[in-house]
């Protein structure tokens, strides 16, 4: 190995946010042909040092350093002219846009003054064949997986910058397979000799693509060194300054006795999607594993009536009921936390209080309003329960971070008191703290008795916390796994039958 | 059966410390803005806060503000509700000629006044309707919905009162427009009732929780199992209703439907006393009685001018350079210049 | 029901003012007229008088509705040319914009007149336009005030049509030019009552608290009898007479104001006629019969109306044409 040399600098950055230092003199060094990867728990000051590595802010102290030489950055913009570019986790592209035009957005090539839509055409699929990517560059962007879609972002950020490239969780709504795509394009662009730096949640991706990583605390630099001089104990310790145990043995779950009968489904289907048997009982946890767009999702939104069934019965405890619309289902005692917090989830403006009783009140009328002494009890209770960590209830939830969200949402449901609950990737997105408390909430609920249906993309998760564990190809469910049957690998294999490209 | 919950041990959360009411009132922006519009009308009219007792009843400017001011801030009730779902209704002021001219029409073709005042309410709750259905059920953009009556429903109006405005002479409805209770105008007297009732309902049920959560996120709130169409119904049924209330007492202030001229862009001064009573028009939190508020500062205003002996070339010229100043006033600006918010970065 | 009845009477009026020596004349002809829309009363009284007078000399009118828009105007008249119709009547919604369909007209050799508005632009593009003179409305009015007054001072409050619309800024001009030899006549406070009757009552209102409770008006002039009516009702919401403590003169001679009269609570009003197509058929008339060109503006008669006009006589007679 060559020795490494630094393209982008940062020395001693400050950053002060009124009375908060965000950041409190961290350095950093990008080299060439490295993938740095920066790690940190929310709030350790990760989205801070990107911004002023990449322009977006103006560091309150320190300087950067580009190539050896002291550069200021006005905006992100004036970054992409020294050849700093970024990928953030939302594709900041224009979806009703084609692909080509995407890629040569504010410098197509024209023609007599006319933009050359064929040459265009021509030179985005060419260079989208650079990134392993055969696909019809005259369609929507918005046609395309996000994954599709990520790649297309990292191609245009290459080739506008071509020295620094940012991916801020360019992972964080990708499958395994998207992943890994995702990554051979990345390691292509780094035997290029780019500077990459690399920010994710998710610590194997960490140790399966990064040479050097910097861990961040409290808005400081905690320690900077090459990967493998590391194992993932290490690392999550440094983030954590604790030791965090996942309990990552299935405990035998399915082989214990089960509950009646909670809730079943019975031939339920929609158009596009197979018709389904599927019953979950009293303290136990169903997995769902498959690629994106396997029909996970889709299975979830049916359960709750999100999407109308065409055929198929629904009974809790036995009994018949009728779920053709959330509201329904929220009356049968059916709770769902949805993939898109954001979208879905949460109501930004609202109170950490009013979010959590909101589904409750839902259900008890408009009449039975909750007092709010009730609310305040409730909202109390729940966050303890959950370790929401909010300064206040009463401050709007759009300022917790992601996982503390999550924990809100799963709060709202079990205020209900709920039968079943289904939880759409409940872990997607939020740190490694949150992340652990998830999956502890998870167990917990199930000792106590309720039913979960779960949907997660993690593998090691699923397994630690199901007793069944359903596997979907193709919008029908393939397999069910069930006692010493669940593993990882054998997982891995439903799945991978006959499994294709998936496109949501 | 037992349900299974969560191990949850009790806690005991120190009651929230909250602010005092009357002195987190006086120090709202528009509480500031109102008193400043009116002592400036003060200044330029010596007598305006001269109150006499007259006939049975108060008379004076600062009545003529409230009495004046009372359709618009009804108008504005309904209005917040459907702002709040992050809506809009610019159909009321033509509601507001509809209402009127039903009520005219029927009572001088000799059907009983409080038949004609319920029929005109009806007209009133089937408008607002119409807007919900077309809303909810059709999934129409809430400004285009709504223009549509506002577009038609003055032809409308125009068509019950064949174009000309129908004058009348019933007790009943000129009490509406012109009568008084306890020394009050009976308009000013009806926005109270309506304004406190509205408050009550909204705030006592869930109801008020329930149109927020819509407004600030719509799809959250049915993923949270909330009927947000059974909501924006009602919402909009509501500010129909409120407008045919307006309109009733419009038509009694002049004892006449002028269905060309009734409630005529008064749609934009209830959105302007909303949005002034600081309900966002990205929906969410709302507060009825800021927007009464509001549509009192907006009238304060109005008979400032009156008074003022301007030439009113300058109406429209001051009236928005007022407006500007207290929308600045509540701006996110004003409010960091006012106390320094810590920086609240992720 | 009462369309019909609105004819008939229309019809019953236009007898009145016509004279039997014209009906033959017009037998036959085919006239278009495309009228602004319907936003005024006294707009709607335009259309049924014109409708009436039409039928009286036994002319078949095409009546078009523009709804406030020019490009209707522009299609309407544009249906009229290729209709072949003998003469065009428009009541022009704005004053721009006319020329080019204006020449396809005369290209066509059909006679435009407009009724009630003017136009920019060469005045060959129409025979004549039918208008009432503004600032002698207003004027009418102001020496109908300084009469009524004599010498005694009069401090007087003005309630103004839509600032900036051109009744309000000629009824103005006419009723200061009116009182302005006379120095015991001043207007004191002048705002915008819009034209209508809830703005006109809002306004004097404020004019009467502004003014010692209305003990320093001693009348008002109201650019329309709309916000006289309003206006009345607020001086009688403040105690007063209106009529006696407060003089009120108006412009317009809508119906609701004889019934005012009636009740002693208004003192005069000024007629702006509704009858701008009869003029216009004369016009015409004498335009074919005798092949000379009429005058380039025909200016209505601006008649005063006072109590001693038999105003139940001219409110029954006003009632059902539509204002």
């Amino acid at each position: 190995m060559t020795e490494p040399k630094p393209v982008l600098e940062a020395r001693g950055i400050v950053k002060i946010f009124g009375q908060h230092r965000a950041l409190d003199t961290v350095d950093f060094t990008a080299n060439a042909g490295e993938v740095h990867a920066l790690l940190g728990e929310n709030g350790a000051g990760k989205s801070t040092l990107i911004k002023i590595l990449t322009g977006a802010y103006q560091p309150d102290g320190g300087e950067l350093l580009l190539d050896g030489q002291p550069i200021t950055l006005r905006d992100p913009l004036h970054g992409q002219t020294y050849g700093i570019g970024t990928v953030y986790q939302e594709v900041n592209l224009l979806p009703n846009r084609s692909v080509a035009e995407n890629l040569f957005l504010g410098r197509q090539p024209t023609r007599f003054g006319m933009v050359d839509r064929k040459r265009i055409d021509a030179a985005a699929k060419d260079l989208l064949s650079r990134y392993g990517l055969d696909i019809d560059v005259r369609a929507e962007l918005s046609e395309y997986s996000v994954a599709v879609q990520q790649i297309v972002a990292i191609a245009r950020a290459v080739e506008l910058s071509g020295k620094v490239l940012v991916l801020d969780e360019p992972t964080a709504s990708l499958d395994r397979n998207e992943v890994q795509r995702l990554f051979d394009v990345v390691r292509g662009l780094k035997a290029k000799g780019l500077a990459i730096i690399f920010i994710t949640h998710f610590l194997d991706q960490v140790f399966d693509l990064a040479d050097r990583v910097t861990i961040l605390r409290n808005g400081r630099k905690v320690a900077s060194q090459p990967l493998n001089t590391l194992n993932t104990t290490d690392v999550v310790r440094m983030m954590l300054g604790k030791d965090v145990a996942f309990d990552h043995h299935p405990t035998a779950l399915s082989g214990g006795p089960k509950g009646q009968v909670r809730v079943a489904f019975q031939n339920l289907s929609r158009k596009g999607l197979t018709p389904f048997d599927l019953s979950v009982h009293e303290g136990e946890v169903v997995g769902v594993a498959g690629l994106l767009g396997s029909g996970r999702t889709e299975v979830a939104r049916l359960m709750f009536g999100v999407d109308g069934s065409d055929t198929g019965q629904i009974t809790v405890d036995g009994q018949p009921v009728t779920i053709r619309n959330p509201a329904q289902a929220v009356a049968a005692g059916f709770g769902f936390c949805p993939e898109d917090r954001k979208l879905d989830g949460i109501f930004g403006d609202l109170s950490v209080r009013e979010n959590i009783i909101i589904a409750l009140q839902a259900k008890l009328g408009w009449f039975k309003a909750l007092n709010r002494e009730d609310q305040v009890e409730l909202a109390g209770r729940y966050a303890e329960a959950l370790d929401i960590r909010a300064a206040d209830h009463d401050m709007p939830v759009k300022l917790l971070s992601g996982g503390n969200q999550q924990k809100v949402i799963l709060a709202r449901w079990l205020a209900i008191d709920p039968t079943f609950l289904i939880l759409d990737e409940p872990t997607r997105g939020i740190d490694v703290g949150a992340h652990a408390e998830i999956v502890r909430t998870i167990n917990r609920l199930r000792e106590e008795g309720l039913a979960l249906f779960v949907i997660s993309s993690e593998l090691d998760e699923v397994v630690a916390y199901s007793n069944r564990i359903v596997v979907m190809r193709d919008r029908e469910m393939v397999a069910e796994l069930d006692g010493d049957t669940i593993a990882p690998d054998a997982i891995v294999q439903a799945i991978a039958g006959t499994a294709k490209e998936a496109r949501p | 059966m037992t349900r299974p919950t969560v191990d949850l041990r009790p806690t005991t959360q120190p009651p929230l410390p909250r602010q005092r009411p009357i002195t987190s009132f006086l120090t709202k922006p528009q509480v500031i803005a109102l008193v400043a519009v009116l002592l400036v009308n003060w200044a330029l009219f010596p007598g305006f806060f001269t109150i006499t007792w007259q006939d049975g009843r108060f008379f004076g400017s600062l009545i003529d503000v409230l009495n004046r001011g009372a359709p618009v801030a009804i108008l504005a009730i309904g209005m917040t509700m459907v702002i709040a779902t992050k809506g809009v209704d610019l159909s009321v002021g033509a509601v507001m000629a509809i209402s009127g001219a039903t009520a005219a029409t029927l009572v001088t073709n000799g059907i009983p006044a409080p038949t004609a005042v319920l029929a005109a309410l009806a007209t009133g709750l089937l408008c607002g309707l119409w807007n919900g259905i077309l809303v909810t059920v059709l999934e129409i953009q809430p400004i285009i919905a709504t223009l549509v009556l506002m577009v038609a429903g003055r032809g409308l109006a125009q068509l019950i009162t064949e174009g000309t405005i129908v004058t009348f002479s019933d007790p009943l409805l000129i009490f509406i427009g012109t009568g008084s209770f306890l020394g009050l105008p009976m308009p000013v007297v009806i926005a109270l009732v309506l304004m406190v009732l509205a408050t009550l309902i909204v705030r006592r049920t869930a109801l008020g929780l329930l149109i927020e959560a819509v407004g600030v996120n719509r799809s959250a709130a049915r993923f949270a199992g909330l009927k947000a169409g059974t909501l924006l119904l009602i919402v909009y049924t509501f500010a129909g209703f409120c407008a045919a209330i307006s309109g009733l007492i419009v038509a009694g202030d002049i004892r006449g439907a002028d269905a060309n001229n009734a409630g005529l862009w008064l749609e934009l001064d209830a959105i302007l006393a909303v949005v002034i009573g600081g309900t966002s028009l990205m929906g969410g939190r709302f507060s009825i009685p800021m927007a009464v508020l509001g549509a009192m500062i907006i009238q304060a205003m109005n008979t400032g001018i009156l008074i003022s002996g301007f030439s009113p070339e300058f109406n429209l010229v001051v009236k928005s350079a007022v407006i500007i100043v207290i929308l600045v006033l509540q701006s996110p600006l004003s409010a960091r210049l006012f106390r320094r918010l810590p920086g609240a970065p992720k | 029901m009462s369309v019909i009845k609105t004819l008939a009477l229309g019809a019953g009026l236009a007898g009145l003012l016509l004279s039997a020596a014209y009906a033959e004349g017009l037998q036959g002809k085919v006239i278009g007229f495309s009228q602004i829309g319907s936003e005024s009363g006294w707009r709607a009284a335009e259309t049924s008088v014109t409708k009436a007078e039409a039928e009286a000399r036994g002319i078949d009118l095409k009546f078009a509705d523009a709804q406030q828009k020019q490009e209707n105007q522009i299609k309407a008249i544009r249906g009229f040319i290729a209709q072949g119709v003998d003469a065009i009547l428009v009541a022009p919604v704005v004053a721009t914009g006319w020329e080019e369909v204006l020449t396809e007209a005369k290209e066509a050799n059909i006679p435009v007149v407009l009724l009630d508005r003017g136009i920019e632009g060469p005045e060959d593009l129409y025979l004549t336009s039918v208008a009432s003179d503004q600032v002698k409305e207003g004027r009418v009015a102001g020496e109908f005030l300084a009469t009524t007054v004599g010498d005694k001072p009069c401090n007087i409050v003005e309630l103004q049509g839509t600032v900036g619309s051109s009744p309000a800024i000629n009824r103005k001009q006419g009723f200061e030019e009116a009182i302005a030899g006379k120095a015991n006549l001043t207007i004191t406070r002048s705002q915008t009552g819009d034209f209508t009757r809830s703005k006109g009552k809002e306004v004097m209102e404020g004019f009467i608290k502004a003014e010692d409770g209305g003990k320093n008006i001693c009348a008002v002039y109201a650019h329309n009898d709309d916000m006289a009516v309003g206006a009345i009702q607020a001086i009688k919401d403040a105690g007063l007479k209106p009529g006696s403590d407060i003089l009120v003169v108006s412009i317009d001679a809508v119906p609701d104001i004889f019934a005012a009269m009636v009740a002693g609570e208004a003192n005069a009003t000024v007629e702006l006629t509704p009858n701008m197509a009869g003029p216009a058929f004369d016009a015409l008339q004498a335009y074919w019969d005798a092949g000379t060109a009429p005058e380039k503006f025909i200016i209505t008669e601006s008649k005063l109306y006072t109590p001693a006009d038999d105003p139940q006589g001219e409110y029954d007679r006003r009632k059902g044409l539509g204002y």
